[in-house]
């Protein structure tokens, strides 16, 4: 059966459980997305979780993740069906070979290769001719990548749940699976597919929650050290750098120092893997400029806990 | 006679509320939002402040940019809904204010008041306060009127298209088109004897064009803002940018086909005419939110200024360096080029000029028209 969550807070112990930590804000995005069955666009900067939130709510209610990775030019046979050309060929092949062809008119030769076997579900027809008790979750990612076009068409999809393949006919949805988008935001998603959606802009975590995520990410990396990490990176985002870190770099590097063996943050050992954490090397040369020594004292300052 | 709708339930009416007062704040709420608002409310119920907080921002908010004005608003909103009207004293708070201007020799008399007190101190630059000043557009004159129509209908700005990932069918292309070729062999009893193709197809390249609209440009900003409307109106894949103390997008308000809508609608939006230029700024600012994510890549970038910057010429240098590794074609419009005896000495022009790719008059319809015409030739080296 479909996890029903009763309220947003019980949406966040589930996720936590399951190995991502969100804040109220998600927490609650995803409830209205799960009890009130509305697609749930995620905006945000890379490397904030986005993705990784259709994989934990996969993991939670046990539904099947079908991943839709987009870009510029993804039309309908890669996103919604093709016909599998090979074998309808080699059917029309052993027809010949057999004689059966003979007897046949072209439109019941047709009707024989425009048949469910020859069709090749992609990932959104997947989703929605899924059979199974718990519905599927449907990710979208990266839809600022793809164009107008495919927006359009996609908004007909989440609006009815439903896909016609016109040598075939329609297919319904059963249960609507819970569909996930997510953007980078390098380009404007259209108003009118944000407003079928809710809309959840996600930031970096903070302090706390990051450490939380850190220690449950990094297991082997320890209390001090994640704290640590978590304060240098906080400085970090206040540098005005070009990208600034994601969580995902946090984790990156809590994992490149723990595997290095190392319980605390020092000036050698920040310098040797800064490239785990800034992958532009004006930013490194704009952290080198604020000091390195600066970055680790104020780490340390910040991740002091009186014990 | 119309029903008058009267909300039945407590979240139907909260919903209603809010909706208004986020309106009244300049926010776009349309009713399917509303709506989804109340469903969200008859799930999470109206009692706690956090969660009536966070139903409303996932269905009715569609940008972070819109999150303080939600934020303030919802403030109020739930201050009055809670019955709770009690306001806070606030203290007044002294500041000082004093100006740098580093044209100015002698002291000002604030500066001794300045040392006196513990008072915080704002300390203004140049373009001490931004201008806020409406323009306008309907105060043109005939001749100028006539030279910004003429520019209207005689400026074509294509430019060079790019290769676009959809196929579309072609004869001669490169590429098998697989499902047509099938269904013309069902003709042939399973043969595939005609053979269809499939080409890329191509796309214009994005366009961007930001106009400097500081004092120093005041007898160019308004012919070339008709210049930049003609262009957002006659082409595809258009952006606008306006530059001043800050940088704003005026895309959408210049949409309109109508000249005297779209420009009063710009001019509505845009509140720093005539102020001082941070060129430096407001192209990093365009760098980091639209162009390098996105916008810029492969565009062809036309920036409309004299080149006066009050900011760190080290600045506009590095950001342009930025700016031209992304995109296909970067071109300087300067109105002052075609001053006899004219230099690029100006702090800003002189060290943005080494990552221009073509750098243009602008001051003449017939400099407009190079400059179309420069937009749309296909430049030689290819990046």
């Amino acid at each position: 059966m479909a996890t029903q969550p009763n309220t947003p807070a019980d949406v966040a112990h589930a996720l936590s459980l399951h190995g991502y930590i969100p804040d109220d804000g998600l927490a609650t995005s995803v409830f209205l997305a799960m009890t009130l069955r509305r697609p749930l666009l995620l905006e945000g900067e890379a490397g904030v979780g986005k993705t990784e939130v259709a994989k934990v709510l996969s993991r939670w209610t046990g539904g099947e993740l079908i991943r839709l990775q987009c870009y510029e030019g993804i039309d309908v046979s890669q996103a919604v069906y093709d016909w599998d050309y090979s074998r309808q060929l080699l059917h029309l092949r052993a027809a010949e070979a057999t004689g059966e062809s003979l007897g046949l008119t072209t439109n019941a030769l047709e009707q024989q290769l425009y048949n469910e076997r020859f069709l090749l579900k992609r990932a959104l027809l997947q989703a929605i001719d899924h059979v199974g008790d718990t519905p599927p979750i449907l990710l979208i990612d990266e839809i600022d990548r793809a164009d107008d076009e495919f927006e359009a068409y996609l908004l007909e999809v989440l609006s009815e749940y439903q896909i016609t393949v016109p040598e075939i006919g329609r297919f319904s949805a059963v249960r609507p699976p819970l569909v996930v988008l997510t953007s980078n935001r390098t380009r404007d998603v259209h108003d009118a597919l944000k407003r079928r959606c809710l809309y959840h802009w996600v930031e970096h975590p903070d302090f706390e929650r990051e450490v939380r995520i850190v220690r449950m990410r990094v297991p082997q990396a320890l209390e001090r050290l994640a704290r640590q990490v978590a304060g240098a990176v906080e400085t970090l985002r206040t540098l005005n750098l070009y990208k600034p870190p994601g969580v995902a770099e946090t984790i990156d590097w809590a994992q490149a120092l723990a595997a290095l063996g190392r319980t605390e943050l020092d000036e050698a050992t920040v310098e040797a893997t800064l490239g785990a954490v800034l992958k532009y090397r004006e930013d490194q040369d704009r952290t080198r400029q604020h000091g390195i020594a600066d970055l680790v004292k104020q780490a340390f300052e910040r991740g002091f806990q009186p014990s | 006679m119309t029903d008058v709708y009267v909300p039945r339930t407590t979240a139907e009416r909260m919903a209603v509320t809010f909706a208004r007062v986020l309106r009244g704040a300049g926010l776009r709420v349309p009713l399917g939002s509303v709506l989804a608002f109340v469903d969200a409310l008859g799930q999470v119920g109206v009692d706690q402040r956090d969660t009536v907080y966070w139903a409303g921002r996932a269905t009715l908010l569609r940008r972070p940019e819109d999150i303080e004005l939600y934020d303030r608003s919802f403030a109020v909103f739930w201050l009055a809904a809670a019955g709770d009207l009690s306001e806070q004293a606030v203290d007044t708070v002294h500041i000082t204010l004093a100006l740098d201007d580093e044209d100015e020799d002698e002291n000002n008399g604030s500066d001794d008041a300045t040392e006196a007190n513990d008072d915080p101190t704002l300390v203004l630059r140049f373009s001490a306060t931004e201008v806020l000043r409406h323009k306008d557009f309907a105060a043109y004159d005939a001749n100028e009127l006539r030279i910004a129509q003429d520019l209207m209908s005689q400026l074509r700005f294509i430019g060079p298209p790019r290769r676009s990932y959809r196929y579309s069918a072609a004869r001669h292309g490169r590429r098998p088109d697989l499902p047509a070729t099938v269904r013309a062999s069902l003709r042939a009893g399973g043969e595939p004897i005609t053979r269809h193709w499939r080409e890329p197809g191509e796309r214009l390249r994005r366009l961007v064009l930001l106009l400097d609209i500081s004092g120093s440009m005041e007898p160019y900003a308004r012919a070339m803002l008709r210049f930049v409307h003609a262009a957002v109106s006659g082409r595809q894949r258009v952006e606008a940018f306006a530059i001043g103390t800050r940088l704003t997008r005026m895309t959408k308000e210049l949409h309109s086909r109508d000249p005297d809508t779209a420009l009063a609608a710009a001019s509505q939006r845009v509140h720093d005419w005539s102020g001082g230029t941070r060129l430096g700024d407001c192209i990093r600012v365009f760098n980091d939110q639209w162009g390098i994510r996105g916008m810029a890549r492969g565009a062809i970038v036309v920036i409309l200024s004299d080149g006066w910057d009050r900011g760190d010429p080290e600045v506009l240098a590095e950001q342009m360096r930025r700016l031209q590794r992304i995109t296909y074609q970067t071109v300087w419009v300067n109105p002052l080029k075609v001053t006899p005896g004219y230099a690029p000495l100006a702090r800003g022009m002189a060290a943005a000029l080494p990552y221009v790719d073509d750098f243009v008059e602008g001051h003449s319809l017939a400099a407009m028209q190079e400059l179309a015409r420069v937009i749309a030739a296909t430049p030689e080296r290819r990046r």
